[in-house]
């Protein structure tokens, strides 16, 4: 493999319905940052349908340049044909790096696409470099969450890494950036396109995202089923949003799309209010980059007090309903 | 010797405590207080075989040994004795002895019922003037065309109201003295049998513990179990095995009330530190873990013996005497170092103490094993 | 039909705890189980199993102690296990463990292959997909639900940040599966009792079709760099308060943080 005909820092502009996905203008801001040390570009690509006009979107938030792969087949997301058109772009474009947001469609594509031209894949990294020899350095949680391994690609290229929503700062949208828009063709061997997609159902639940609320009001297992009322209502009070750790997810108190931590989301509000959590690393790992933590626990060796800002030790469901009368008056 | 747990045995003891904690323990609270008999959990419990567990796969059952069957009553009354006492005296009390004194055909009709789960067993041997005194059956059983009358009741019978099999004893012949006793299976829709009162009990609230009565209930030939006269001896040795089951489920409610304080001792405070770091503490907690260890020895070692083919009477004894008097003491102990919060129910704990207290009663008292076991000594 | 789940031995991450003065991970006495979105695999393949008389093999690449494991899913009752072990397998990154699985696949016959989405110990989400690739087969990742029609047609609910997909693809087909869709079953008392009396088949580099470049360290493309143990964000303040007081705490922190 002849490195160095490999150059620029790709992102996949993930869209749904149109719409470009919050986690691309970040991986632009990134991408951007990346360029910037190496003297390279930033290209986004964008698959879809009828979605050209979004291109700007793209320049104004970082890209220097946008492929955009407009064909019916694209309009949704299914694996193989992203999979063809992305193959494409790598073997044509042969970008250095490929940055992929870890979705629910990113993580079913970049290791498909990894596999497909036979390079590395580091999933769901919270820190991207460049390193004096010119690679890029991924860094990632690993070991639900407690040790850090930063993980390298330097024979094979594109460096591709995945990279979860809210992780990285978005560049500053500006709108007088101009950049070049290239349509790809893309010939698509229908042959392999073996799954079909009957219908899209949204259950509304997207309307929480918890990775986007200023403040979280998070319980565990010390709040319990009992407990869940009052700490709603301290949400209400609060404009904050409930949010829980895996003990009251399993327990079926509270939906999985609310649970912070390793096998949930990762969190960095203002403030997060540790409710009767104990802080088991899983869950620290998804919320520990929060700017303000308050924690409230019966037990002072919790580890949730080793990274919080304000614990206290106490009883949870004493000092919450207590909190919501003072907040009231 | 060797004193480690098998692979199969691990592989056991990983599913029996996950069962125990996700499914048992939640309920165990509402079981106590309502008293309740938990009959989704028996169904639950039916689904991977843990109502067949010593049972052979012919009969329907899981082909386990004792030792496996004596860990999932230990680790079910771990988290909540009422389970424990329910698994224990179907299996040990009903289906134990149509295994070991049934005939071919009784097998085969009532086993795969019973190791499946799809019928609840149950044993009646005490009666109102018949505890420990078992000799003193009043019930009678009068032969006549084709089979036998019965008449009488039984008392304290677990299970009962949810049984459908029942093994009972009755006096064929009073001038036999305890060889005029006899053993029979009966079916919950006869004739003339009936459930009576429910007790209203200090412990082991949830299993259903009830009056049986008969009024000229005619039981067929064909399930007169083991031979006419017999029904003592199988009594005894049906108990004999109980005991392994009583003497798990006595170890689980200690080991049960022994984590719970562990916890909690390191959790609360008083005079600025947790309660482990007290001396005290530490040295209570040392003698209750060791006899929670001495005691699980006995237990399985009783378990261990009887599916070797080796007598186990007076270990069952031995296992049985002490598992129970170290669950009483244990769990007492356990709520003394939870103070006042031991005494309430917002702990488990009271309720361990209370269920622990039968253990020292029920299928044989400490002193009927004190009875067993010097008779071994003294023979 | 012909089912093969692929499952991963991983430490219980829930368990392990973190040296608080050192900030190091304390691995000791953490028990190793079945990664749970696998265990939701094995329960899909299981339930096909009941409902459409399927034959299941489950296929797992580690050490020999990842025996456990294949022991475990054979207690819940799965018809075959293969552990695939080798030297040549080890140091292997997500790729490089795809293609030793996807060599063990060739050798198998399936309508079906079941992974989970991710393992605990890694989340890296990866494996599914590029065996799916390696092997030309067609995936569908974030089950959630698989419904079988007629000819091995399968109906696929998918989960997305949204709500739900439904898709349709023929049989042969790679899912990979969400733990919390699937409830695993219990292992039964007699699956248990006869777990170690059933062969576990063990697989080496000769029983596999795949080039051996592509295996182990050598056919890893990402490697580690380096590891570190994550720094520990030093303590704040912490107060042991009744009710009373610690409202009052927490209410002049939020002021200070112009929360309210």
């Amino acid at each position: 493999m002849e490195l160095n005909q490999y150059k620029d820092i790709f992102v996949f502009a993930e869209q749904r319905e149109g719409g470009i996905q919050s986690v691309t203008l970040e991986l632009l801001g990134k991408a951007r940052t990346l360029a910037d040390t190496l003297g390279e570009k930033v290209v986004a690509v964008l698959a879809g349908h009828q979605i050209s006009s979004k291109s700007q979107e793209l320049i104004s938030a970082g890209a220097d340049k946008v492929i955009v792969a407009d064909y019916p087949e694209l309009k949704d997301y299914i694996t193989e044909p992203y999979a063809q058109t992305l193959t494409h772009v790598i073997n044509n474009f042969k970008p250095s790096v490929l940055l992929i947001g870890a979705t629910t469609i990113g993580r079913d594509l970049g290791p498909r696409l990894s596999a497909r031209v036979k390079t590395g894949l580091t999933a769901d990294c919270t820190k991207l470099e460049i390193a004096e020899a010119g690679h890029l350095l991924m860094t990632r949680p690993a070991f639900g969450g407690n040790l850090m391994a930063t993980i390298v690609c330097k024979e094979h290229r594109p460096q591709m890494a995945t990279v979860r929503p809210g992780v990285m700062k978005k560049f500053d949208t500006d709108t007088t950036r101009t950049g070049e828009v290239i349509m790809l063709k893309v010939d698509f061997d229908k042959s392999k396109f073996k799954v079909r997609l009957i219908e899209t159902i949204k259950e509304g639940k997207g309307k929480i995202d918890i990775t986007e609320a200023r403040i979280l009001i998070s319980g565990g297992r010390g709040v319990g089923m009992e407990g869940m009322p009052k700490l709603k209502e301290l949400a209400t009070t609060l404009k904050a949003e409930v949010s829980a750790s895996r003990a009251l997810v399993d327990a079926g108190v509270v939906t999985h799309e609310r649970q912070v931590g390793q096998t949930g989301k990762t969190v960095r509000p203002d403030l997060y209010f540790a409710c009767g959590i104990s802080g088991a690393i899983q869950h620290l790992a998804g919320m520990e980059e929060s700017d303000y933590i308050v924690a409230i626990n019966k037990d002072k060796s919790a580890p949730i007090f080793q990274i919080s800002d304000l614990g206290i030790v106490g009883d949870v469901n004493k000092i919450i309903p207590l909190l919501n009368e003072r907040l009231k008056k | 010797m060797d004193f480690n747990i098998s692979k199969t045995q691990t592989l056991f003891r990983q599913m029996i405590r996950e069962f125990a904690e996700k499914e048992v323990k939640p309920l165990a609270a509402e079981v106590d207080e309502q008293e309740r008999f938990p009959i989704e959990t028996v169904e639950k419990m039916a689904k991977i075989g843990l109502m067949g567990i010593p049972i052979p796969v012919k009969y329907g059952g899981a082909g386990g040994d004792n030792l496996l069957y004596a860990m999932a009553v230990e680790e079910l009354s771990r988290a909540c004795g009422t389970t424990g006492v329910i698994v224990s005296a179907h299996t040990s009390l009903c289906a134990a002895p149509i295994l070991e004194f049934g005939s071919e055909e009784q097998k085969q009709k009532y086993l795969p019922g019973l190791a499946s789960g799809q019928v609840i067993g149950a044993f009646g041997l005490t009666e109102p003037n018949a505890g420990t005194d078992a000799s003193a059956q009043q019930t009678t059983a009068i032969p006549t065309e084709g089979g036998y009358i019965l008449n009488g009741s039984k008392i304290f019978i677990t299970n009962a109201e949810y049984a459908g099999v029942y093994i009972i004893m009755a006096m064929t012949d009073k001038s036999k003295g305890t060889k005029g006793i006899s053993a029979f299976i009966v079916e919950k829709e006869t004739k003339g049998f009936s459930i009576g009162k429910k007790e209203k009990k200090m412990g082991i609230r949830g299993s259903a513990t009830c009056e049986l009565i008969f009024e000229n209930c005619f039981i067929p030939a064909q399930q007169l179990l083991g031979k006419i006269g017999d029904g003592f001896s199988i009594a005894m040795k049906t108990l004999d095995g109980g005991r392994i089951g009583i003497a798990a489920q006595a170890l689980g409610l200690a080991q049960g009330a022994l984590s719970e304080t562990v916890k909690y001792v390191k959790e609360r405070k008083q005079f600025g530190k947790p309660l482990s770091a007290f001396q005290n503490t530490q040295f209570q907690l040392a003698d209750m873990e060791t006899k929670v260890q001495a005691a699980r020895m006995l237990v399985y070692n009783a378990a261990w013996k009887k599916s070797q083919g080796i007598p186990y009477s007076a270990d069952a004894a031995m296992a049985k005497l002490y598992s129970a008097e170290v669950a009483m003491e244990v769990t007492t102990k356990a709520v003394q170092l939870h103070g006042g919060y031991g005494y309430t129910r917002e702990y488990p704990i009271e309720r361990m103490m209370r269920d622990a207290k039968i253990t020292e009663i029920y299928e044989g008292t400490s002193e009927v094993q004190r009875m067993v076991i010097s008779a071994m000594l003294l023979k | 039909m012909k089912i093969i789940v692929c499952i991963k031995q991983v430490p219980d991450t829930t368990e392990i705890k973190i040296n608080p003065v050192t900030g190091t991970l304390i691995r000791e006495g953490v028990p190793s189980i079945i990664n749970p979105d696998d265990k939701g695999g094995l329960e899909l393949a299981l339930r096909l199993k009941e409902s459409h008389n399927a034959h299941v093999t489950v296929l797992t690449m580690g050490p020999t102690q990842a025996d456990a494991v294949l022991r475990e899913a054979l207690a819940m009752g799965v018809d075959r296990a293969i552990l695939l072990t080798d030297k040549k397998f080890a140091g292997a990154d997500t790729l490089a463990t795809s293609n030793a699985l996807a060599g063990a696949l060739r050798n198998l016959d399936y309508d079906l292959i079941i992974t989970g989405r991710q393992a605990i110990d890694g989340d890296t989400a990866q494996v599914g997909p590029q065996v799916a690739e390696l092997l030309d087969l067609p995936q569908v990742s974030y089950l959630e639900n698989l419904e079988v029609k007629e000819n091995n047609l399968f109906l696929l609910k998918k989960q997305t940040e949204e709500g739900y997909q439904l898709l349709e693809a023929d049989a042969p087909l790679l899912v990979t599966v969400l733990a919390s869709s699937f409830k695993p079953r219990y292992m039964n008392v007699k699956g248990i009792v006869e777990a170690y009396s059933k062969e576990v088949e063990i697989w080496g580099f000769d029983k596999i079709t795949v080039d051996e470049e592509n295996l182990g360290l050598k056919g890893s493309p990402t490697k580690v760099d380096k590891a570190f143990a994550k720094g520990i964000k030093g303590a704040g303040e912490i107060y042991e308060m009744d009710p009373e007081e610690a409202v009052g705490m927490i209410m002049r922190k939020l002021k200070e943080k112009y929360i309210i």
